[in-house]
């Protein structure tokens, strides 16, 4: 910033063309505060202007150069000097010279690689921004914007249950059950917990998801740990035969999708953890890893399709189902 | 009337229960598998001037496999519980919960209470040994350890005893 009145100086402003239709989405900063940002995917197009204001209106700017970047970049806080880029376009938008009023540049990056999620974790950031530059001798004139990109999947072809058996011998041995090993973030996790043999005394047993950031690599590798949802499934001593069910629904959490190896870098995976305590305090618990993955919007259907659907899911027995076809057949007789 | 077709299960999400077994009715009724109840009470003191000690009943109800005795009742003093503490936190991997104080400071002469024979102290240790056996016994790999099951069921407490694990059939 210069404060000498001689001198020339100049306002960037970034606009994407599809500024008034494009979604945005909140994405949390590195101090922890929530901001919006234009929501891009991979392979789409990143067009748009940039607007170059004169701060004293008459003088002319001289330049040795003005550019607009798109760079997609890690970083690792315990190192922030060295910024990884893993995606760097550039596109000259004016030669040296001088600009002798205000001017509108237009850009167009085509089809942009955009191949992982934006991330900002307790040890590592990914981010995607749009970086305009007036080059000049002495200080350069630049202005970022940030924009956050989603990773998008699709339904997976294989998705089995997690089934297993785990105990202490002689004491505790429980069969647990979650109907899917691949969720999306705004899945329902449904399963249940069966007690094949209870000789401790169990007070009450919750399920917690943990998110595990690992950055580095070979000795220097470190693990953030951090619960995000304890969810108490159960609350008082169950014993052998009992089952109890789990209904926990992910839209609630803050979650991002199963992140494996970024560039090498860094990863971020998800685990549910079984948790029993017992009357002394005592935790018994089984950690078992699951795959997030986000799904795409799809356009919503008729609502009366969709209650339909929901009826035929709450309903579980045939009895119930023809009492309601009976109920429905009644109605309209009237 | 018709409606849109295409792709009807992904809209809702299907939280209906898993399938399970029902539950065996002599199961859901019948006396739990972990029932152990342990009561440490009728503290009595025993021997004459200074070689008195006080001794606490141990009785001990339990249905776990583990223990021989599904009912038992022995006699023990402070000190045993020391060397049962001692011994779980030497062979075992158990985070042995801490005794009731030692209150040394009661055993020096020119007091104005019985010192360690004192009513009150005796119910206050009482509570917390009963307390202490309770949590001990109930952790299973405690449970393992033979000088548990001898302080709890032998007759008197062999301080010579070779330790060792105990293994289910």
């Amino acid at each position: 910033m210069s404060f000498f009145s001689f001198g020339q100086s100049a306002e960037i402003d970034i606009v994407l063309n599809d500024a008034e239709t494009r979604k945005k989405a909140e994405h949390k900063t590195e101090d922890g505060k929530k901001d919006k940002y234009f929501l891009l995917y991979d392979g789409e197009t990143v067009s748009g202007k940039v607007n170059v204001t004169l701060k004293n209106p008459g003088k002319r700017l001289e330049h040795q150069g003005i550019k607009i970047e798109f760079i997609g970049q890690i970083e690792l806080y315990y190192d922030r000097g060295n910024h990884h880029e893993f995606v760097s376009l550039v596109k000259d938008l004016a030669r040296p010279g001088e600009l002798t009023q205000s001017q509108t540049f237009d850009f167009e990056f085509i089809h942009v690689e955009k191949p992982y999620e934006s991330y900002t974790g307790q040890n590592v950031k990914l981010r995607y921004f749009l970086r305009a530059t007036i080059s000049r001798r002495l200080n350069d004139i630049s202005k970022e914007m940030d924009i956050v990109v989603h990773t998008l999947s699709t339904y997976p072809e294989l998705n089995s249950s997690i089934k297993m058996e785990v105990g202490i011998e002689d004491c505790l041995h429980i069969e647990f059950e979650y109907n899917k090993s691949k969720y999306h973030l705004k899945d329902v996790i449904v399963g249940k917990i069966y007690f094949l043999l209870v000789r401790l005394k169990i007070r009450h047993m919750e399920i917690d998801i943990v998110k595990r950031e690992t950055t580095g690599t070979g000795p220097n590798v470190y693990h953030e740990n951090d619960t995000i949802a304890k969810y108490e499934i159960m609350d008082g001593a169950p014993v052998r035969g009992e089952s109890i069910p789990i209904r926990l629904f992910l839209a609630g959490y803050e979650m991002t999708p199963t992140m494996k190896d970024i560039n090498k870098k860094y990863s971020v995976r998800y685990y549910l953890n079984l948790v029993l305590i017992d009357e002394e305090e005592r935790r018994y618990f089984k950690q078992q890893e699951i795959t997030l993955w986000r799904k795409g919007d799809i356009v919503r259907k008729s609502m009366s399709h969709q209650a339909a659907i929901a009826s035929q899911r709450f309903e579980g027995s045939s009895s119930a189902e023809k009492a309601l076809a009976q109920a429905q057949a009644k109605e309209q007789e009237q | 009337r018709s409606e849109a077709g295409g792709e009807m299960a992904d809209t809702i999400a299907d939280t209906r229960r898993l399938f399970s077994k029902p539950q065996n009715l002599n199961d859901a009724y019948g006396p739990p598998s972990n029932f152990l109840e342990i009561d440490v009470s009728n503290p009595e003191t025993v021997g004459v001037g200074r070689t008195r000690f006080t001794t606490y009943e141990i009785r001990l109800k339990t249905n776990l496999p583990i223990f021989k005795l599904k009912e038992s009742r022995v006699r023990r003093r402070y000190s045993d519980f020391e060397w049962l503490r001692g011994e779980l936190e030497r062979d075992s991997k158990v985070v042995v919960p801490p005794l009731p104080g030692k209150a040394l400071f009661r055993q020096l002469p020119f007091r104005g209470d019985d010192g360690i024979f004192d009513d009150s102290f005796i119910e206050e240790r009482r509570a917390g040994l009963e307390q202490f056996l309770n949590k001990v016994a109930g952790h299973p790999l405690a449970q393992n350890e033979r000088c548990l099951h001898m302080f709890l069921q032998d007759e008197s407490v062999d301080k010579t005893y070779t330790p060792s694990k105990i293994r289910q059939a």
